[in-house]
């Protein structure tokens, strides 16, 4: 017979094997196989059903405060119980900032995991370890980071955030004095979180391009970095806004580090150095606590917006990792 | 032109431009990468720290004693029990659903348009904010049931595993070779048959290792126990009153005036990352394995 002995499945073609119907045609078996099916089935449609009861659910109970309030909730800043009186700007603008800090942080230092762990500078043992470890990140709960981010990363980062007002209040975003918690502390929290997203989403697509691109450009006299910026990175680029867009879904919806360390203001301030307050973190703080309906309302009106958000981020996320591969666009 | 000697061209190809491009971007992506190593080993350091000097039988045995009160012991006994029960709910709801789910998706859809939007309603879910999580089960079961319970924080996480559960199934599934449900079925066996005997059966360990990450997820989550199961101070009082788990004990230790309860706070993460970790890291050994062998 022969002397390679190949895998069965690699002899046969792959696409026409999934053709073949498997179901039994006999009396008894099929019966079971029918039901078999539709229960598998029936189970599968629950997960788009759980999607939709999500949303209009979500959407059901913000009804007092959407009539109330309708889009001027959207831009405008007074958030008071007591008068019962909800704008949500000062939330969505802290969303967007500590999410866009981190953006700004993890992207580049993403980016260099991923070409360290996917190029050949390192022996192939030590690369993985690296990419596993820096993965590791993200199986860590957010309430630890947001405890070391209280007890370590807030007395590391004062004599930084001092410095920067001291020597930089004439730039509007460092103008005031830093007492510790601040939304630059949750925007470098949100980076150390979103890093692992990044790192391994842009590490996969570097090492899906294919191999004759790296040679082609070597054999044109390109060294490893020209090759890096101008082959692999173009080629790669689809992919690496996919990674940054899961980045910020990741970024946007986060809750427990990013109460923990941002100081929890409602006021909207141009400096970084100042306290500020998110989406999450005002759902953290306030629903435990709420029992009016329009509050409950109010902080509904707030979920969906930030549900509606991360659905838009998140799914254009899929459709440029997934869609756009290296080579098709 | 400028004239190059042969030697030079030999010695040093490239010009010193390009060098220095080249060692200047090898030393910042190398930076960059110890920088983005570092937090992992801070945390882990400061937890081993703080945590390891607490770490005694009486905490993992009691109740978190009253504030001031000195020498009573003092632990989080009842956190660990929520976070199991809580867990274990969301694992009797979110496992047979996710693994049926997988199984339509790996075995039965042959890529039909539902399949396609049945995973890309996975992968969007697996998105959803965990606080989104949260204000879901609020919604459903406390303003429902009208109050804070174990049973809420369980759904609450069921929907935030039911995703992990089903993406890691499938992948687990789609590595069966095709030739073993050919022989299954050559023999005479019905799909259902093929599936529970060979299929499941031959993809096990990398089902347990996918269970085993979202539970390990699911134990730490925060956001979604938060307005849910809120906290309690007793033992477990049933399924409907409002329960403790470890990860919102470090939420509200983590930002106490009192130096005791920070110090409970650094040992229930140190169990906690214990958990976490120990899953991740032998899950990761299982994954390589198996594919060593393939």
């Amino acid at each position: 017979m022969t002397a390679t002995p190949e895998p069965a499945q690699n002899l046969i073609d792959r696409d026409r094997l999934n053709d073949v119907n498997l179901a039994n045609q006999d009396g008894h078996n099929s019966f079971i196989d029918q039901g078999f099916t539709w229960l598998v089935q029936g189970f599968a449609m629950s997960v788009v059903i759980v999607l939709g009861w999500m949303s209009w659910v979500i959407f059901r109970q913000a009804q007092p405060a959407i009539e109330k309030f309708g889009f001027g909730f959207l831009w405008t800043q007074n958030w008071d119980i007591n008068e019962l009186t909800f704008g949500a700007l000062p939330y969505i603008y802290g969303t967007l900032v500590s999410s866009a800090i981190a953006l700004i942080i993890a992207l580049p230092i993403g980016l260099a995991v991923a070409v360290v762990t996917s190029e050949r500078f390192l022996p192939p043992w030590i690369r993985s370890p690296i990419a596993f470890v820096v993965e590791l990140i993200a199986a860590i709960p957010s309430v630890i980071i947001g405890l070391w981010g209280i007890f370590v990363l807030i007395p590391f980062l004062q004599p930084v955030q001092q410095w920067l007002f001291q020597h930089l209040s004439w730039i509007p975003i460092f103008n005031s004095e830093p007492a510790g918690p601040s939304m630059l502390i949750a925007g470098i929290i949100l980076a150390i979180m979103i890093l692992p997203t990044i790192a391994a989403i842009s590490r996969e697509v570097l090492i899906a391009i294919p191999k004759e691109l790296r040679t082609a450009s070597a054999s044109l006299g390109a060294t490893q970095w020209e090759t890096i910026f101008r082959v692999l990175l173009p080629s790669a680029i689809s992919g690496i806004l996919g990674a940054a867009m899961l980045g910020l879904g990741r970024a946007l919806g986060e809750t427990m580090a990013v109460t923990m360390v941002i100081g929890n203001s409602d006021q909207i301030s141009t400096s970084l150095l100042n306290p500020g307050n998110t989406i999450p973190a005002l759902l953290a703080n306030q629903f435990a606590e709420a029992s009016d309906g329009l509050h409950i309302g109010a902080l509904m009106y707030l979920a969906l917006i930030l549900f509606a958000l991360t659905l838009i981020v998140n799914m254009l996320a899929i459709v440029l990792v997934k869609f756009l591969k290296p080579g098709e666009a | 032109m400028k004239e190059t000697s042969i030697t030079q061209e030999l010695y040093r190809p490239l010009s010193p431009a390009r060098t220095a491009f080249s060692r200047g971007m090898t030393t910042i992506a190398f930076l960059l990468s110890g920088l983005a190593l570092l937090p992992l080993l801070a945390i882990l350091f400061e937890i081993l720290r703080q945590g390891i000097p607490n770490l005694k039988w009486e905490v993992l045995t009691s109740l978190p004693a009253p504030v001031g009160m000195e020498g009573l012991p003092s632990g989080f006994a009842n956190a660990i029990v929520g976070t199991v029960i809580m867990v274990g709910i969301a694992s009797l709801i979110s496992i047979p659903v996710g693994v049926l789910t997988a199984i339509y998706l790996a075995e039965f859809s042959k890529g039909s348009p539902i399949a396609h939007l049945i995973r890309f309603v996975v992968t969007v879910l697996s998105g959803v904010p965990s606080i989104v999580v949260g204000v879901f089960a609020y919604a459903v079961v406390v303003l429902t049931f009208k109050g804070f319970s174990a049973f809420a924080g369980g759904f609450a996480l069921s929907v935030i595993m039911l995703p992990i559960v089903i993406l890691a199934t499938e992948e687990a599934l789609k590595l069966v070779p095709t030739s073993l449900r050919l022989a299954s079925s050559a023999l005479g066996a019905s799909r259902f048959q093929t599936v529970f005997r060979v299929t499941i059966a031959t993809a096990l360990p990398g089902i347990t290792t996918g269970v085993l990450l979202a539970v390990a997820r699911a134990a730490g989550e925060t956001a979604p126990l938060l307005f849910t199961a809120l906290f309690s101070q007793n033992w477990f009082e049933g399924l409907t009153s409002p329960t403790a788990s470890l990860s919102v004990l470090i939420y509200n230790y983590a930002s106490s005036a009192y130096a005791e309860q920070n110090t409970l706070a650094w040992t229930a993460s140190l169990i906690l990352v214990g958990i976490v970790l120990l899953v991740n890291v032998a899950s990761r050994i299982v994954t390589s394995n198996r594919f060593k062998i393939r």
